[in-house]
């Protein structure tokens, strides 16, 4: 209490300049009056008095000192000088500082603005309530190779009595057709357990959400709405809840409004974007079946307290017990296994290799930018020798100078990151273009608060940790000899220059680690730009619609194939009549090259005649539909057999094309074409179907994976609701999805026509995380040069310069001009081969770590690593040369006679 | 020159406290006075120190000051206990009686008295 009422009255008194001296002098000089008095009084002579008085007292100064710092904070107030000072220092040399501080404002503006986005992926990815309790549960078959196959109902079931639990849901990302408005329009809608938003732990800001013990076999009718959807298409109407909407033709009522910041979880921006949530209890139809598991993502959330090993061990010996209980369900050859993963890696699991990889090489532009102010640092300590010793010669003890250069550092480093966290802020809108929409939380990334106190907390560190070492090194001098000598050649100056050089070597090792880095990327991306497609996406325009699919079967009118295919060839008949389109085709979303969301790809159980009659546990194998014109369109090439044709139909004979993926795996050294196959899916009659023909592989799933198993079923024999129309030719594609809603609507006014993307687009997107990370780490790389290549001119300009005296004696016992410049680039070249030498052991560990994230090209590429040195050493070159021709033209007679 | 008592450091706000205490406000020279009156020799202060002290009890709140007419009818700054400092001069006073009997007995005891 009474420190604290001390602290503020001192506080106050530093703040409002209050200075006690003048009451103390009064104080004083009436203590001596007094005191002489008395002294006279006892008979002294009044000189004598005086003097007497005056030794009693004391030494006034040091009371005077005392009384101030009791009077104020020492502390704060010798902070307040050093600032004063530091800024004057600062304005007295603003070229320095201007370097100085667009360095550090660099480095921290760059650190901040990856940490920004690491912030909202990495270290915020979930926006729930105890997020870590939060798990994906798959189940794999292993033994077939099959990652998430789902679970079926029974086993659902299973988990829910278990225990590990709080709740279990099953969630089913799609999309709904929004009848009864002015335009059908299309959202991305879930269908999920009544539970679901009881294990995200949110709740509805308006109305509420589902029932989590609701027990309705089949759909309850009730859907939740997010606040986007709220807001656009019920223009935010307060009376929302018990409305109606008519979602694939069935009548649903709204029960909640979600809060605006609300975001799903899931692993496509698609996903998380789901504007709309129906509940279902998923088992009304067929009645549930332990081996029938559906392609549903389930998401959990664990007992409180209990961890993740824990729950995976629990969930272990329920497999194993499970395994016992059912073997016709579970045969040991497939090894079924549930596997638990946090759900927040779920989300980022894609796209952490990437963004670690950014924020190290932003870590290493911060660290070369730090090193290259240390060395300006360091390189002025020189300049101020003089000033440190004059200082030091008065009394100043080593620490209070340290205090003071560690003071002008700080500011230094504050004021860049500063700027840098200014210049971020301000160009926020222009910076986040080019972060890829398809990052996890896109739309949380921020420039926050969080993220300033983080550019300052950064600078801080910085300031202390690289101010440090020139301060320790500027204060330390031999007095006499620098005062004497004008400070050339004092004891401090070998170590600095060491230091000096020390620093050049880690700023070239760092910006050869970089751009190792960076040609890595810029390799393995150019690769995949490159990689022989195997389709042709060239003039193709993807256009998407979806058919509705009503919980009655009775109630669909494109229910069967036939049905659908009215409706397909009269679009068909229609999209050849628009402008420039030459071809055009059509396919369910599994078959949209490149661009369709994880969710629409359900690889299904792949049944071989003969093969698999004793093995009750089928292969996978991703599953599309599309119409005989697909191929043709996508300028895939067939390789033996035949396409589909016009008169494969719903009553025909079922057929199937499979790729060379396919036939390789599946039937090694044997014609494929002729076999039969039984693909299992719900609504599927068991029959066979023949496999007629076999394409070349096409990378049509990912541009980085060749040779994934692919079969293609006729959608004129298996409907699909979920379409994409392609139109091949000379089309606008801004215009084409006006043109194109029109001809399907004339057909059908009920169905949603959305986006149209060029074949083109959707390639370029799907390298957009690997675009990017390859263009940020060239960009740092870059940078990391250019700093390099400054502090290299620095260091070498500096060496000239002291060394200006030796060069003129040379020069005047008669050494060549040109042997100067070879003495100086030397220099420049140790340098650069020293931290070329580092530089290269830190890239091979540094492309060992990013195996993972390059593509066609080996860590070690011989030609990337040689290329980089070369560059790096040209750049070494070319800053030593301006410093090497500066001391080539050193005249010896002013510069002996000016020292 | 031998350097102060440590103790003294201490004490000296104790000692600035009783004698308010005792005298009543008092002007700086009046305290240092009174300080080394009794004293003696034993604490021959340098009597300026006596004033950083003053002004880092004020802070504390233990004493107040204000300008007043010294015995010459000259202006001079008066020092006198405040509540605060009464009650601090009372804890203290106590806890220095305790502190100082806990010592003198123990120096009072000669080996034989342990047996």
């Amino acid at each position: 209490m009474k420190v604290l009422r001390r602290f503020f009255i001192r506080l106050s008194n530093l703040v409002t300049g209050r200075s006690a001296d003048q009451r103390l002098r009064e104080e004083i000089a009436e203590h001596l009056a007094l005191q002489t008095e008395e002294n006279l009084r006892a008979g002294m002579s009044p000189t004598e008095a005086r003097r007497q008085a005056a030794i009693k007292l004391g030494a006034a100064e040091a009371i005077r000192q005392d009384h101030h710092a009791e009077q104020s904070l020492p502390f704060f107030e010798n902070l307040l000088f050093d600032l004063r000072y530091a800024l004057r220092m600062l304005v007295r040399s603003p070229g320095f500082s201007l370097i100085a501080i667009a360095t550090i404002a660099l480095g921290i503006g760059a650190t901040t603005a990856i940490y920004s986005v690491i912030d909202a992926t990495l270290l915020h990815p979930l926006p729930y309530p105890k997020p870590s309790e939060l798990v994906r549960i798959e189940a794999n078959l292993t033994g077939v190779g099959a990652h998430g196959v789902g679970i079926s109902i029974p086993e659902l079931r299973d988990l829910q009595n278990s225990g590990i639990f709080q709740n279990v849901s099953l969630c089913f990302f799609g999309s709904e057709n929004v009848t009864g408005g002015s335009q059908p329009t299309h959202i991305a809608g879930a269908t999920v357990s009544p539970s679901y938003f009881a294990v995200l732990g949110v709740d509805a800001a308006l109305g509420r959400t589902f029932d989590p013990h609701d027990a309705t076999p089949g759909p309850n009718l009730e859907v939740v709405i997010s606040d986007g959807l709220w807001k656009r298409a019920f223009g935010a109407d307060p009376r929302i809840l018990g409305k109606s909407l008519r979602l694939d033709n069935d009548l649903f009522y709204v029960v909640g409004v979600m809060p605006p910041g609300f975001r799903d979880q899931g692993q496509t921006s698609e996903e998380r974007g789901t504007e709309l949530w129906a509940a279902d209890g998923f088992s009304s139809d067929p009645p549930p079946v332990r081996g029938t598991r559906q392609p549903y993502v389930t998401v959990a959330r664990l007992q409180p307290g209990l961890s993740l090993e824990a729950a995976q061990g629990h969930l272990d010996a329920l497999v194993a017990s499970l395994k016992k209980e059912y073997p016709a369900d579970y045969p040991p050859q497939a090894a079924w296994t549930i596997h638990l993963t946090p759900l927040a890696e779920t989300l980022v699991g894609n796209v952490r290799q990437s963004l670690v990889l950014l924020s190290g090489a932003v870590g290493l532009v911060l660290l070369i930018s730090c090193v290259n102010v240390a060395n300006l640092l360091l390189t002025r300590a020189s300049a101020r020798g003089r000033e440190m010793a004059v200082r030091q010669a008065l009394g100043a003890p080593r620490t209070r100078l340290i205090r003071q250069l560690l003071t002008e550092s700080l500011l230094l480093f504050v004021l860049g990151g500063v700027t840098g966290f200014a210049v971020l802020f301000g160009a926020r809108k222009f910076v986040l273009q080019f972060i890829p929409e398809s990052l996890p939380r896109f739309n949380e990334i921020s420039i926050s608060w969080g993220v300033l106190a983080f550019a300052i907390i950064v600078s801080v560190a910085a300031g202390i940790i690289f101010g440090l070492a020139p301060a320790w090194l500027t204060s330390r001098r031999n007095l006499t000899a620098t005062i004497g000598q004008d400070g050339r050649g004092s004891s401090g100056s070998r170590q600095r220059s060491r230091l000096r050089h020390v620093l050049v070597i880690s700023e070239l090792a760092i910006s050869l680690v970089l751009m190792v880095a960076a040609g890595l990327l810029l390799r393995s991306f150019w690769d995949l730009f490159r990689v022989p497609l195997g389709f042709n996406p060239s003039r193709v325009v993807a256009i998407e619609t979806t058919l509705p699919n009503p919980n009655d079967p009775k109630t669909d009118i494109y229910h069967t194939a036939a049905q659908e295919a009215v409706l397909l060839r009269e679009v068909f008949r229609r999209n050849l009549t628009l402008p420039g389109v030459e071809e055009t085709a059509v396919s369910d979303r599994a078959a949209l090259p490149l661009g369709h969301g994880q969710g629409d790809l359900r690889p299904r159980p792949l049944i071989r005649e003969g093969e698999d009659a004793q093995n009750r546990q089928p292969p996978l194998i991703d599953t599309s539909t599309v119409s005989p014109e697909y191929f043709h369109v996508l300028g895939m090439t067939l390789l033996r057999g035949r396409l589909f044709v016009d008169q494969d139909l719903e009553d025909t004979p079922s057929v199937a094309v499979i790729n060379q993926a396919a036939a390789r795996t599946y039937w090694p050294n044997q014609d494929p074409v002729g076999k039969h196959v039984h693909v299992r899916s719900r609504s599927d009659k068991p029959e066979w179907t023949t496999i007629v023909g076999v394409i070349a592989d096409a990378r049509t799933e990912s541009l980085a994976d060749t040779g994934i198993p692919e079969l293609y079923l006729d959608i004129y024999q298996r409907p699909a609701k979920f379409l994409a129309f392609y139109l091949r030719g000379q089309v606008y594609p801004a215009a084409i999805l006006a043109q194109e809603r029109t001809q399907i609507q004339a057909v059908d006014p009920e169905l949603p026509v959305f986006r149209a993307e060029t074949l083109d687009d959707a390639l370029s997107s799907s390298l957009s995380v690997r675009r990017f990370s390859m263009e940020m780490v060239a960009l740092f790389a870059g940078t990391a040069l250019l700093l390099a290549g400054l502090g290299i001119y620095g260091t070498i300009s500096y060496v000239v310069n002291e060394q200006r005296r030796e060069i003129a004696i040379r020069l005047a016992l008669g050494a060549q001009r040109r042997d100067i410049l070879k003495i100086v680039l030397r220099q420049g070249l140790i340098l650069a081969a020293a931290g070329a030498g580092a530089g290269l052991v830190g890239a091979f560990i540094v492309s060992h770590l990013m195996a993972g994230l390059l593509y066609g090209v080996s860590p070690y590429d011989l030609s990337t690593f040689a290329g980089v040195t070369a560059v790096l050493t040209a750049v070494a070159i070319a800053a030593s040369y301006v410093p090497a021709l500066r001391a080539m033209r050193v005249d010896p007679m002013t510069t002996l006679h000016s020292e | 020159m031998k350097e102060k008592p440590d103790v003294l450091q201490g004490t000296l706000a104790l000692m600035v406290l009783k004698t308010l205490d005792v005298l009543g406000p008092q002007h700086g020279w009046g305290i240092a006075r009174r300080i080394e009156q009794i004293s003696g020799d034993l604490l021959a202060v340098n009597q300026g120190t006596l004033y950083p002290l003053l002004l880092k009890l004020e802070h504390e709140g233990s004493i107040a000051s204000e300008w007043g007419a010294s015995e010459n009818n000259r202006r001079a700054r008066f020092y006198r206990l405040t509540g605060a400092g009464r009650k601090q001069l009372q804890t203290e006073t106590s806890e220095w009686e305790q502190t100082a009997a806990i010592i003198a007995r123990f120096f009072k005891v000669k080996a034989g008295d342990l047996t």
